[in-house]
């Protein structure tokens, strides 16, 4: 089982890798959404794949039955999940001033930091 | 979505999704559930809000700024740890109290539920206030 | 004891300020008493060196590193801590009356002191290391002082020049030193000075001789590394005295000398430092005959000297060895004297061209005579300490072989042409006819004759009187130390008539041929200079320019200032780490498994692949968000169907939320059709994602083969219930075992939260400012998307 899902995230890679290559700054962000995902299924993934039985101990018992999901992978990805949406949130706010102030969303374009122009090198000492 | 049949309903789906969060909140600690994934359904209830009937109606509905309910909730969570150190166990060492509040009905209260609470009032607030934000034409 | 005594001056620097502060120029007087006061205490040393002592005292610093803070005294470095006290005084004094009313005196005297602590540090240290460090040391202070002026460019420049020049051949010589502690064993000069033989014929002895005379030539200004030195004349002169009589540029002979017995005496050394030498020597007095500028002329008889010390020490021969340890003393009185005397006259009369000068003698008596004592010391005119000194050089080579006679032809010729400048610079100012100069002249004030006045005394009184002391206590323990072994020593003013007069004879003889015709030669070598019109000067300019040059094409290269070009490399570097090793170790994944899917199970996956190629191919909004959505959801449903609901029910609202802002945002902000990328682009950056995609799932495959250690997750299955009173373990986790992690999450959310409403707080705050209305209108076409903003609604 965890074959296919090791393909389906080496997928989700390279495709949210090709994204982030783009210059196009919607590709990149849509290329940053999915490295979210991938991550999380990576993560997923690594702690071991059960079919059904969630990681809940049942009413009455003590402890849960030995095999329930794995609950360690489940606990970071959660957090995860949140985590990237808020990055990705912000993000998205970001490019969105990012194109306001600019007046582009092609990075090659967005050169404040870094002109174009040469380097004008100091003339004296 | 600038619907009459929207605005009707979505103020009822909001109230409703609100209270389910806070339902998914208390019970999360023995049902799936709990303070991120309340705390995501009720952002999504106002953001809804906010897109059916505009931004205004959904400030005035939260009362306080959405940054203060995060900013409380982060709080909330860091002041839940403190009762430990009471107890001489280690910061955010949960607690638990079972008053009866009546004949033979208990009701566990702890500070992982105080916790969780600051949970979902971080997530609420935090994404709130970016969702409102970039509703109000960025 | 000897190590407080080096950081003594470093001490008095601390106050120099503060007494300029409070008594103005006169505290130059009291912070003289420091060197003064350092020179008594040494002369405790002066009988034990004399008897053949050497006196050592060690502080362990670095044990380790067999680096010690630790200093021994022989004869070599017992003279040169008191060539650098002695003037250091009479300097520090000069100092308080040149710079009189100077706003920065008291820096001035703080840097000026600590470049004698490093000096003395310098000459006085055992250890190399400890040897580098004060060598470094001299190499900053002396930065300082020359950049003192600092407000002019031309100062900052030259200090820069001889930062760049010395402190490069420090760094150089480091690793001679390294190379030298290694194969000698340890790093303490007093015991490597017995490994001669040892270090001479290791394998390696050619690298490390060149690279301890990389730090030895370019601290003595031997050509092509003289430029600094003429340059460096923009410091006050002060600073030049100093630095170019007595400290600085000797640094380099001190260590030639301190390293003969140890890397001396060899066909090497023997052919490279007689070349050097010589070429300094020519090289200098010729520029120094071109210049009219006085305090240059003396820079370059300096750099000439210097030359004639290295080349001396390359001769081979004890006579040499004496004659460069008599030249160098007597170099320092000279031209210490010579230098301050140069100041004086600038200072009092405003120019030191030596053109607009002439017959100062009469305003400047005493300054005139200074100046003519040591004139005649540097002329090599007997009874002075110079004519012992040039009588000893001459003597080394007149009884050898073909390449001694080369030597001592570039020597009459180097020492003639010095003799013409040293004539002008005493004589033309001071004799014939007044000339008004800039300013009106009288004579300088104590503080600015002091110095001078002693100075050129001593070189006479050395010659004429106290000659015996002189060489028992300084001159005999200095050469034998230099030579490594004990050296008799017999000075005298009159040796009877034997070659080496002849030739002294012969130099003073050319030497006034010279002087009579002093501007025919300069017109002359004027012509041959300009007619090079290139020199190590220029080439330092030429070297930082080009260094410039490459700096920026290194910069533009690594950061072109494209994302998409460091996203590349970045990236391109993850797809190698991730399938080099892979390859390399073999540990690609062996066995991989494919069961038997069931048919739900086979939707989802085949859902979310197609999701996952429709996001990177989309060509209209519309289509990204929907596929985006796609494969959210489908990821949700993988969590549902193995056992995770918790994170299917988060991931469903998540990619809900998503969704609605991304179409937010994408209303007004066009995706275009295509992104821009060229074939070439697309079939890279193609292949940059394969690989990583394909390293990424290889990996994961990998790992899953792999056992798993479960005992962390079975914890918390046993636990949860039983003491944290939860049965969704996964919340559990988060709230009670794990929560001060949860703690550190909800912060990052928060955080996010303030930055993005930051953000548009900015933006609004700026658009209140320019009370421009929104010009943004990328979303308004009609592509279905955009009603999902509707938020005009109320």
């Amino acid at each position: 089982m965890e074959s296919y899902l090791s393909i389906l995230v080496g997928l989700y890679f390279a495709g949210s890798v090709f994204l982030l290559l783009s210059q196009s700054l919607i590709r990149v962000l849509i290329g940053i959404a999915l490295l979210g995902n991938a991550v999380n299924l990576l993560i997923f993934t690594a702690g071991r794949i059960t079919r059904g039985v969630p990681p809940i101990v049942p009413d009455g018992l003590k402890a849960a039955s030995s095999s329930i999901a794995n609950p360690l992978p489940q606990a970071l990805i959660l957090t995860a999940i949140v985590i990237s949406f808020a990055l990705f949130a912000f993000v998205l706010v970001l490019t969105y001033r990012a194109y306001e102030a600019t007046g582009t969303d092609n990075t090659s374009k967005m050169r404040v930091a870094e002109p174009t122009e040469t380097i004008r090198l100091p003339e004296g000492y | 979505m600038n619907t009459l049949i929207l605005r009707t309903i979505v103020p009822i789906l909001t109230s409703l999704m609100v209270i389910y969060s806070i339902i998914v909140l208390l019970s999360g600690h023995n049902q799936p559930g709990g303070g991120f994934i309340g705390g995501l359904i009720a952002a999504s209830a106002f953001a809804l809000y906010g897109i059916a009937c505009g931004v205004a109606p959904v400030r005035r509905a939260l009362y306080f700024h959405p940054i203060s309910i995060s900013g409380f909730g982060m709080f909330l969570a860091a002041l839940s740890g403190f009762p430990s150190l009471y107890e001489h166990v280690p910061y955010l060492t949960g607690l638990w109290w079972f008053p009866e509040i009546a004949k033979g009905v208990e009701v566990p209260l702890s500070t992982p539920l105080i916790f969780d609470i600051g949970v979902w009032l971080v997530v609420v607030g935090s994404l709130v206030s970016i969702a409102l934000a970039l509703e109000e034409k960025v | 004891m000897i190590g407080f005594a080096v950081l003594t001056p470093f001490f008095a620097a601390l106050f120099a300020p503060l007494l300029v502060y409070l008594i103005g120029h006169r505290a130059a007087w009291i912070l003289a008493i420091v060197p003064g006061y350092l020179a008594y205490r040494l002369l405790e040393f002066t009988a034990p060196v004399a008897r053949g002592e050497r006196i050592l005292q060690s502080h362990s610093w670095l044990e380790g590193f067999q680096v010690n803070y630790s200093f021994m005294i022989d004869g070599l470095s017992l003279t040169f801590a008191f060539l650098i006290l002695g003037i250091g005084f009479f300097i520090v004094i000069y100092a308080g009356g040149y710079l009189k009313g100077h706003p920065h005196l008291g820096r001035f005297l703080a840097t000026l002191l600590a470049f004698m602590g490093s000096m003395l540090g310098l000459v006085l240290a055992d250890n190399l290391i400890t040897l580098f460090v004060f060598w470094e040391l001299t190499s900053i202070t002396s930065f300082l002082l020359i950049g003192f002026d600092h407000e002019r460019m031309a100062a900052r420049r030259a200090a820069l020049q001889a930062l760049i020049i010395t402190g490069l051949g420090g760094l150089v010589m480091l690793a001679g030193f390294a190379l030298i502690g290694i194969v000698g064993g340890t790093f303490e000069l007093s015991e490597l000075l017995t490994k001669g033989d040892e270090i001479k014929q290791h394998g390696l002895y050619s690298l490390m001789f060149w690279l301890v005379m990389a730090g030895a030539f370019t601290k003595s200004a031997q050509v092509p590394f003289h430029s600094w030195l003429p340059n460096a004349m923009e410091a006050p002169t002060p600073v030049s005295a100093y630095l170019h009589s007595a400290t600085m540029v000797k640094a380099g002979v001190y260590l030639l000398m301190r390293t003969y017995p140890m890397l001396g005496e060899t066909d090497l050394w023997e052919t490279v430092l007689p070349i050097f030498g010589g070429t300094t020597l020519i090289v200098g007095t010729v520029l120094a005959v071109r210049d009219t500028d006085m305090k240059l002329m003396l820079a370059y008889t300096t750099v000439a000297s210097l030359g004639l010390l290295v080349m001396m020490l390359g001769v081979g021969n004890e006579r040499a060895v004496e004659g460069a340890v008599l030249y160098l003393v007597a170099h320092s009185f000279f031209k210490g004297a010579l230098f301050m005397v140069v100041g004086t006259v600038d200072h009092e009369a405003g120019t030191r061209q030596i053109d607009k000068l002439s017959g100062l003698r009469s305003a400047m008596p005493i300054t005139a005579l200074a100046a003519m004592l040591a004139a005649l010391s540097m002329c090599g005119l007997p009874p002075f300490v110079g004519f012992l000194a040039k009588e000893s050089i001459y003597h080394a080579v007149t009884h050898g072989g073909w390449h001694e006679g080369i030597i001592a032809g570039v020597a009459i010729i180097g020492n003639a042409l010095m003799f013409g400048v040293a004539a002008s610079i005493a004589i033309r100012p001071f004799t014939g006819k007044w000339v008004d100069p800039p300013k009106a002249v009288h004579e300088g004030s104590v503080m600015l004759v002091l110095g001078p006045i002693v100075l050129s005394i001593l070189g006479l009184a050395t010659a004429l009187f106290v000659l015996e002391m002189m060489q028992a206590h300084f001159f005999k323990p200095m050469i034998s130390a230099v030579a490594g072994q004990d050296v008799a020593v017999d000075l005298h003013l009159w040796g009877g008539l034997n070659p080496a007069l002849v030739l002294s004879v012969l130099t003073v003889g050319l030497g006034l041929f010279v002087f009579v015709y002093f501007k025919k030669f300069r017109k002359a070598f004027d012509g041959i200079l300009n007619f090079i019109g290139w020199g190590p000067d220029k080439g330092f300019d030429q070297a930082i320019c080009v260094l410039g040059f490459v700096a920026r094409h290194v910069t533009r290269l690594l950061q072109s200032g494209e994302m998409r070009t460091y996203m590349r490399a970045t990236l391109f570097v993850v797809a190698i780490t991730l399938l080099w090793p892979m390859y390399q170790f073999e540990v690609w994944p062996l066995r991989p498994q494919f069961p038997e899917l069931r048919l739900w199970e086979a939707g989802v996956f085949g859902i979310l692949a197609v999701g996952i190629l429709q996001v990177i191919f989309s060509k209209t909004r519309l289509t990204a968000i929907v596929s985006l959505g796609i494969q959210g959801f489908s990821v949700a449903l993988i969590f549902m169907m193995f056992g995770a609901p918790d994170l299917s029910f988060t991931q469903f609202m998540v990619e809900t939320l998503s969704v609605v802002i991304i179409a937010l945002v994408l209303t007004r902000l066009r995706l275009m059709q295509h992104d821009g990328r060229g074939p070439a682009a697309f079939l890279f950056d193609g292949l940059v994602a394969i690989g990583v995609g394909v390293g990424m799932g290889a990996l994961l495959m990998a790992i899953t083969e792999a056992p798993l250690d479960m005992r962390l997750s079975e914890f918390f299955s046993t636990y949860s219930a039983a003491i944290a009173h939860g049965r969704n373990i996964v919340n559990v986790i988060l709230v009670d075992f794990r929560a001060l992690d949860t703690l550190g999450e909800i912060t990052v959310v928060l955080i996010t939260g303030v930055a993005a409403l930051a953000l548009i707080r900015v933006r609004s705050s700026e658009k209140a400012d320019e009370k421009t209305t929104s010009t943004m209108t990328g979303g308004s076409d009609a592509e279905g998307e955009n009603a999902l903003a509707g938020k005009d609604a109320s």
